[in-house]
């Protein structure tokens, strides 16, 4: 039984990390709400005026704010798509009985643990390169074209990278969750007849949703706010092509010195991110009333 | 046919397994390659896979050239210092939600991990400006309270999914003896949650070393990490790529030999327990 001094002592103990995090979530974040209304430019430190709604006016009619928001949207699609459907199939196959299992996890997990600027330059130099990178070797040796990944499809291009790093991520939630599937439920449906693919849609598919939605909504959450593979390999460009929104407020912020516009594009950020995480958060803590 | 594994699919899947594998690998083993190469074998077309001149000039270079091993002291600084910090703060919280329980409790875990999905746009333009005026850009200090911020959810959590598993009696047990609740938990919690408040700290340190929004945001070159010194190598004047695969590779080989060691441990604590 705890005791009433034992409570206050946890509470006492529970204070200071949620003190931090409502400092670090609340002093910003109104900062930003703030600054978002204010005409605000760095260049001119002193000037600050009202601006009412000017600052959204500006940001949500801008072209490139569409620009971003369309490639943010397909950066995450595209990242999905790719993770979830090849992370289930390479789960698939490492839960089958192979030799070496143990080596091929290690492989397969190791993009996860390169930092996000290495893995993007690596891409764009040694592989992605038109003239001396190895794709352009593998495709003149087979006749084709030497194809300017970044900078002929710079989305697409990004898109193969951070999927690249998030590959390990959903093969490995998802090879967890096959793990703990009841081998005898399988073998009941085979002994009634059941083939392969009838077992994966009947059987394997339903015990992995949750899975899946963890990974979805885990990813989503990263994937919004990809920075660094955008930085170091195209800047946004050319144009705005490879410009989302993370990267378009930064480049409002620190690039241009505007920190009305700049603000007002993160609180729109925030609430992109929120309606996401609203799903999430339902997710988990249905699993801790288990 | 899970029941009659034939050695010729077991065969056929060993190979369709290593060759996913190879592949998926081969970004990384190319760098490793590469890295041995001269600046003229690394951009040269056919490429050299194995015949070349290997040489350790690259890493002789990178380390005496440039300050590799300043960046990589920020590294350790930042990663090593925020999570220590971070645990410091966390395991108290963890210990009162786990082992005291309040009908808050739940709603606490919940809003903190709420917290971990604010985008950083949302709020680099004040924290910048706060760190200008309070001169903490491009400081140590400052990016270890950063990177401690950004971890706390995810240290709370995973120390309280481990907590959960400890039973309360044995504490309860050393309290009756007269143990206070300092000494229950460095005493009596700690030893016995060693291998959770281990993966904690590995899954950590490993996030907030590869962490590159606030690094590259909030440092210039004196506390510059290495994922900013990487960084430095995307200008497109002149093509460095053995130099690039040498500095490469010594940022992620020790972060890659720790993700190894805490693979299984990865799960959990990405997905918050919600998969095990």
């Amino acid at each position: 039984m705890a005791t009433t001094h034992t409570r206050a002592a946890a509470r006492l103990m529970l204070a200071p990390s949620v003190i931090m995090l409502l400092a670090w979530m609340i002093i910003p974040l109104s900062m930003t709400l703030y600054f978002s209304f204010l005409r605000y430019n760095l260049l001119m430190p002193g000037m600050e005026t009202w601006a009412g709604i000017e600052n959204y006016q500006y940001f949500l009619t801008d072209p490139a704010f569409f620009a971003a928001l369309g490639n943010t949207l397909m950066l995450v699609g595209g990242v999905l798509l790719i993770t979830i459907v090849g992370g289930t199939l390479i789960a698939l196959l490492l839960d089958q009985p192979i030799w070496g299992q143990g080596v091929v996890r290690l492989l397969v997990i190791a993009p996860f643990f390169v930092m996000p600027t290495v893995s993007a330059l690596v891409w764009k130099n040694m592989l992605m390169h038109p003239a001396n990178g190895l794709f352009a070797w593998i495709a003149q040796t087979f006749g084709f074209q030497a194809v300017d990944w970044l900078g002929a499809m710079p989305l697409l291009s990004i898109i193969l990278i951070v999927a690249w790093q998030w590959l390990p991520f959903a093969t490995l939630i998802i090879l967890t969750a096959l793990q703990s599937l009841d081998q005898e439920q399988k073998e009941a449906a085979e002994m009634d007849g059941a083939g392969p693919f009838a077992i994966f849609l009947a059987i394997t598919l339903p015990h992995l949703s949750r899975a899946l939605t963890v990974v979805v909504l885990i990813q989503t959450i990263f994937l919004l706010s990809v920075f660094a593979e955008i930085l170091v390999t195209t800047n946004g460009g050319p144009g705005t092509a490879s410009t989302n929104i993370a990267f378009l407020v930064y480049a409002q912020a620190l690039l241009q010195f505007d920190v009305g516009t700049a603000s007002a594009g993160g609180v729109v950020a925030v609430i992109l991110a929120n309606i996401v995480a609203i799903f999430l958060i339902r997710i988990v803590g249905k699993n801790l009333d288990r | 046919m899970a029941r009659a594994t034939t050695t010729r699919h077991r065969v056929v899947v060993t190979a369709a397994a290593w060759t996913v594998g190879f592949l998926l690998f081969f970004p990384i083993l190319w760098t490793f390659l590469t890295s041995f190469k001269s600046e003229a074998t690394a951009v040269q077309i056919p490429p050299a896979f194995l015949f070349f001149d290997w040489t350790w000039e690259n890493y002789v270079e990178v380390n005496v050239r440039s300050d590799y091993f300043r960046f990589a002291m920020n590294s350790v600084v930042i990663a090593v210092g925020s999570v220590l910090l971070g645990l410091l703060i966390a395991i108290p919280a963890a210990w009162s939600m786990a082992f005291a329980p309040t009908k808050h409790t739940k709603d606490i875990l919940m809003w903190m991990l709420s917290t971990k999905m604010l985008p950083p746009v949302g709020v680099l333009v004040p924290l910048y400006l706060l760190f200008r005026d309070w001169g903490l850009l491009d400081t140590r200090t400052g990016l270890v309270v950063v990177m401690m911020l950004i971890n706390l959810p995810i240290i709370v959590w995973m120390l309280y999914t481990y907590f959960k598993e400890i039973p309360g009696e044995i504490l309860e047990a050393s309290r009756m003896d007269g143990a206070t609740l300092g000494k229950e938990i460095v005493f009596v919690l700690a030893p016995m949650a060693a291998p959770g408040i281990a993966s904690t700290l590995l899954l950590n340190v490993i996030l907030a070393w590869n962490e590159a929004f606030w690094t590259l945001n909030l440092t210039a070159a004196k506390a510059a990490p290495l994922t900013a010194f990487i960084a430095s190598y995307s200008s497109p004047e002149g093509l460095f790529w053995a130099k690039l695969s040498a500095a490469s590779m010594m940022a992620i080989a020790p972060i890659l030999v720790l993700g190894w060691f805490s693979q299984k441990q990865l799960v959990r604590g990405l997905t918050f327990g919600a998969v095990k």
